[in-house]
């Protein structure tokens, strides 16, 4: 007997229900951690455990999956996730973003737009943005409730005190509707202002730390910053190496051990699009059949 | 118990769970935004099928219930909603994870209800209102999250004093209710983040 026939999407009806009213909570709430009891999943929690929870409430037959590692469809966690699904639930999958109707994610955000009707689940390794400056849960929950957000700017004025700059580059917190100060999962700060009034609905999942949270479509999501020191994103002196890409996210790769390197798309879907349309980077081989 | 009180559940219960509870999600995602669901159960009355499904998608033993008086008066619905969800009720509506009204225009006011603490804000009571018609009521200008300028949505037979009472129930936050519409063409929501104006300022 097929999996998904026998019990469709993994997690039990009971759990799922669960998850679901926490979902609403959270989507109701945006930027607050909601508490969940999160379930063992087949896989080492730091694995995604909380978004394939997310994904596995959200999901029916008529779904499209997407699912990316650090912006690409063919790393490990990204393939073995999305073979999950397939398993269980015997859904859809797609590398393409514009096709998906959930988008399972590991700290990117494609870098082609999302519509409305999209949902990106992120799986989220710490959701506390204020764990390493207060360990204690009693008191990261009373700073939320008070609004007392003050040492995270004490934090990112020490960082211009000891750098010049504000030297967080990834998980940079930010503010949900101008009240809730929240992790966007590590995240490059790259994808910060796509988070921003985007028409696609976003959840969190962070399964070892038992919370979800949730940024519904078209809400503020504003990176903390100073006035003397605004918030801004990388930049990258070279278009990528394959497509020629600016104005995305790339990753260095290292080409030999004589200090030889390139950079190029860190989101795989677009990077293949871009060539398949005829785009060409520095490096691109030159007699490449067009993908299909 | 009569056979009235096992009829009528999910014929999918998995599928059609699933279905109702992403209709409710997308209700809520996009305030004001009808979504339409289907009559996927077929309840007693006083309760409408929407509401039903709604309950029966989110409800289960670790959901206190509270009904509305004409729901309570109910043995046959009391039972139904018993045999499907397992939820037991609240004994006060400050208690309730859940309160189904059938008459929303009688309910009492939403600050009787559960508004979770500051700490925890989630630890309040979701309204599910059956209401009639999504359409044709005065019309109310939705603003907040989920809406990307403004939103007109025109429900029908609200709780009194609805615009006035949701303003302090927003003024909460992040403290307050989430209500949840349930009529015949779908189910429509409103978070507590949504901002509701009478006439276009």
């Amino acid at each position: 007997m097929n999996i998904a026939d026998y019990n469709f999407a993994y997690l039990d009806e009971q759990t799922k229900r669960m998850i679901r009213r926490a979902i609403l909570k959270g989507i109701a709430i945006p930027g607050y951690q909601v508490p969940f009891a999160s379930r063992e999943m087949p896989m080492p929690y730091g694995w995604g455990t909380g978004g394939v929870q997310i994904t596995a409430s959200i999901i029916g037959p008529d779904d499209v999956l997407k699912v990316i590692d650090q912006g690409a469809d063919d790393t490990t966690n990204a393939v073995s996730i999305r073979a999950f699904f397939k398993k269980v639930a015997d859904v859809a999958v797609t590398t393409e973003t514009a096709k998906a109707t959930i988008i399972q994610t590991r700290h990117r955000i494609p870098e082609y737009p999302l519509r409305a009707g999209q949902t990106l689940v992120y799986q989220v390794p710490i959701p506390e943005p204020l764990r390493f400056l207060e360990p204690r849960e009693t008191e990261t929950r009373k700073m939320h409730a008070l609004e007392e957000y003050g040492l995270m700017h004490v934090k990112l004025y020490e960082d211009i005190a000891k750098h010049g700059r504000i030297a967080t580059t990834y998980a940079y917190p930010v503010k949900v509707e101008g009240r809730y100060v929240m992790d966007p999962s590590p995240t490059p700060k790259f994808d910060n202002p796509k988070m921003h009034m985007s028409p696609a609905l976003q959840l969190f999942g962070a399964g070892r730390e038992k919370r979800i949270y949730a940024v519904p479509p078209f809400t503020e999501v504003v990176s903390l910053d100073f006035e003397d020191h605004p918030f801004e994103i990388q930049t990258f002196d070279q278009p990528c190496a394959l497509c020629g890409a600016e104005n995305v996210y790339l990753d260095e790769v290292i080409l030999d051990d004589k200090g030889g390197h390139m950079f190029v798309c860190s989101d795989t879907d677009h990077c293949e699009k871009r060539q398949a349309e005829g785009h060409r980077g520095h490096l691109a081989p030159e007699a490449m059949e067009p993908a299909e | 118990m009569e056979t009235e009180a096992i009829e009528g559940g999910f014929a999918n219960p998995v599928f059609d769970a699933q279905t109702m509870f992403r209709a409710v999600m997308d209700a809520m995602a996009r305030p004001g935004t009808i979504q339409p669901c289907g009559e996927l159960t077929a309840p007693p009355a006083p309760l409408s099928p929407v509401a039903a499904a709604v309950a029966l998608a989110l409800c289960d033993a670790d959901t206190p219930l509270w009904l509305d008086p004409a729901l309570q008066a109910s043995p046959a619905a009391k039972h139904w909603l018993g045999f499907h969800t397992g939820a037991p009720l609240a004994h006060t509506p400050a208690d309730a994870h859940f309160a189904i009204v059938s008459d929303p225009a009688e309910l009492i006011a939403l600050e009787n209800f559960a508004q979770g603490t500051q700490e925890y804000p989630d630890r309040s009571t979701t309204l599910i209102l059956q209401v009639p018609s999504l359409s044709g009521g005065e019309t109310l200008h939705l603003e907040g999250p989920g809406i990307e300028t403004s939103f007109a949505f025109a429900p029908v037979s609200l709780p009194r004093h609805f615009v006035e009472q949701w303003k302090q129930n927003r003024a909460r936050f992040p403290r307050g209710v989430d209500v949840i519409l349930a009529a015949p063409e779908g189910v429509a929501c409103l978070p507590r983040t949504t901002r509701i104006k009478t006439k276009e300022a």
